[in-house]
């Protein structure tokens, strides 16, 4: 089970809830199972191709994930996946 | 009057209000102001504009403010200076520089930016403004707030420019130094604007802000007698304003003015914070922000830039390149403007030149292309820093005429 940090504005729809622990095996499996829990956080975080949209990055233990397998990234027990947009060039 | 229809997200289209908003809501996208160019076109024409004041106002219907502006109202028409001894040493034909190191009132183009983002502010009401800044929108806010003795709250990183930070402090703003990077600042105002909802020129009134410097790129047009130029070099640091002069040219040509001819958009950054210039220059599509940059060019030391995207986009999109010059490159860039054509620009300037030394030498820029514009952008007096070092030391004499022609065998031989 990895820990999944959720970015302000998308909180709404995890009932306030700032982190998610839970399983997938890459950041894309970990993003499904986050849309079973959570109804309509996919669309927020991909677009309608199933990619990670442009103004919304995700870091694996503080990587990018474009750097990295993109959706395809592997993700250990252990490990901190963030969703942060980018804002006026700013993270949070 | 305005010609604005609203806000629509450049990513998924979605329309918002006229509000000091700048993020969509639902997929994070930039937010960018929309115009009705069939209402701007039947009003504005070129007799129009040239019957009006020299200022960046003279494309009013082009920029989104509701009423008359309340300050910068004298900001804009820049000189465009031909520069041929320039072009001799470049090896072009004809080469122009778009000089805003002359800007009124602080000598950069962040006045028209600001001008736009402060009058707009008060058209909201909004009775605090404030800013992330390299330098230079820090010394336009402080001073244009000043103008209509509004409260300004200045954020910059703890290390900028003596010169930078006291054209700043004068105006009697409020000066937060940050123990950080600029993006480490920029991340910091995000959290503050939400907070306070404070105006920040540069994050929620950036899509007004923005709009700002296409007055750049009306008036490059303009001075070279309603034609578009072949090629622009322009210095990148969030990537906005080489975004804006794209959006400036295609308006023009939309609304007649210009005829379509395909202007070559080209970027330049410093080599150490070059995350904008490395995707085109690698062909990547991906933007890698730089975590600690490093470069005497302060006021272009944005390392996660806000448009980088578009940026490249333009570039692209125009048939333009990009170039990263090292800093002895910008050093040399900023004497050689000095010399050649008597013009004084701050490092961002030596960046420009720089890139548009590299850009001819690789064939991107060729040397019968038609108009090359330079876009100069900020006044050498600022960052005298790196000059300091390497420029001559005046030749020390006693006040005796043989003192003098004691010169004449060394430093001034030759003159008589
Ligand atoms: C002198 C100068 N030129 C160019 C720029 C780049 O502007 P932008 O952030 O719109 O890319 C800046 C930004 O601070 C600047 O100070
Ligand atoms: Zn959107």
């Amino acid at each position: 089970m990895a820990t999944v940090r959720i970015p302000t504005p998308l909180r709404k729809l995890t009932n306030g809830k700032e982190e998610i622990v839970t399983a997938g095996a890459t950041v894309g499996e970990l993003i499904a199972s986050l849309e079973a829990q959570f109804p309509g956080i996919k669309e927020r975080i991909c677009d309608d191709a199933g990619k990670v949209r442009r103004f919304v990055n995700i870091f694996a233990n503080d990587e990018d994930i474009r750097f990295l397998q993109n959706l395809d990234t592997p993700v250990k027990d252990s490990d901190e996946i963030s969703i942060v947009p980018a804002i006026a060039g700013g993270l949070f | 009057m305005s010609f604005v229809k609203g806000l629509s997200c450049r990513e998924c289209g979605n329309i918002y209000p006229k509000a000091p908003v700048h993020v969509c809501e639902y997929c994070f996208g930039p937010l960018e102001i929309t115009y009705d160019y069939d209402a701007v076109g039947k009003i504005l024409s070129k007799s129009v504009i040239a019957s009006r004041a020299p200022s960046m106002w003279r494309y009013a219907e082009l920029l989104p403010l509701d009423n008359p502006p309340s300050v910068g109202l004298q900001t804009g028409m820049t000189p465009l200076v031909r520069a041929d001894r320039l072009a001799r040493r470049l090896g072009v034909r004809e080469l122009w520089v778009k000089n805003d190191s002359v800007s009124h009132p602080t000598l950069s183009f962040k006045d028209r930016v600001v001008s736009v983002a402060i009058s707009k502010a008060r058209e909201f009401g909004i009775p605090i403004v404030a800013c992330a800044s390299t330098g230079n929108l820090a010394n336009a806010t402080a001073a244009q707030a000043a103008s209509v003795g509004m409260t300004a709250v200045i954020l910059i990183p703890h290390d900028l420019e003596p010169a930078k930070v006291m054209a700043t402090s004068v105006y009697g703003a409020h000066v937060v130094g940050v123990k950080g990077t600029y993006d480490d600042v920029n991340r910091l105002c995000s959290e503050i604007a939400g907070k306070y909802g404070w105006g920040f020129v540069n994050v929620n009134l950036r899509p007004f802000y923005a709009e700002g410097s296409k007055s750049y790129g009306y008036e490059i047009a303009e001075q070279l007698g309603w034609k578009l130029p072949a090629h622009v070099i322009t210095p990148m640091a969030g990537g906005s304003l080489i975004t804006k002069i794209g959006k400036a040219f295609s308006e023009l040509t939309k609304l007649g003015l210009c005829s379509a001819a395909k202007t070559k958009i080209h970027g330049a950054q410093a080599e150490g914070c070059a995350p904008i210039a490395s995707m085109v220059i690698e062909g990547r599509d991906a933007m890698k922000p730089v975590k600690q940059p490093q470069t005497i060019a302060k006021s272009l030391a944005i390392g996660n830039p806000a448009d980088a995207f578009y940026a490249r986009q333009t570039m692209l999109g125009s048939g333009g390149f990009a170039a990263a010059p090292t800093d002895p490159e910008i050093i040399d860039g900023m004497r050689m403007l000095a010399e050649t054509e008597g013009i004084f620009t701050e490092t961002a300037g030596g960046v420009t030149m720089g890139a548009t030394r590299r850009l001819i030498e690789q064939g991107h820029i060729g040397k019968d292309d038609g108009p090359v514009v330079i876009c100069i952008t900020g006044q050498g007096l600022k960052t005298q820093d790196p000059l300091v070092e390497v420029l001559p030391r005046p030749d020390l004499i006693g006040p005796r005429l043989a003192d003098f022609d004691g010169l004449l065998g060394g430093p001034l031989r030759g003159l008589v």
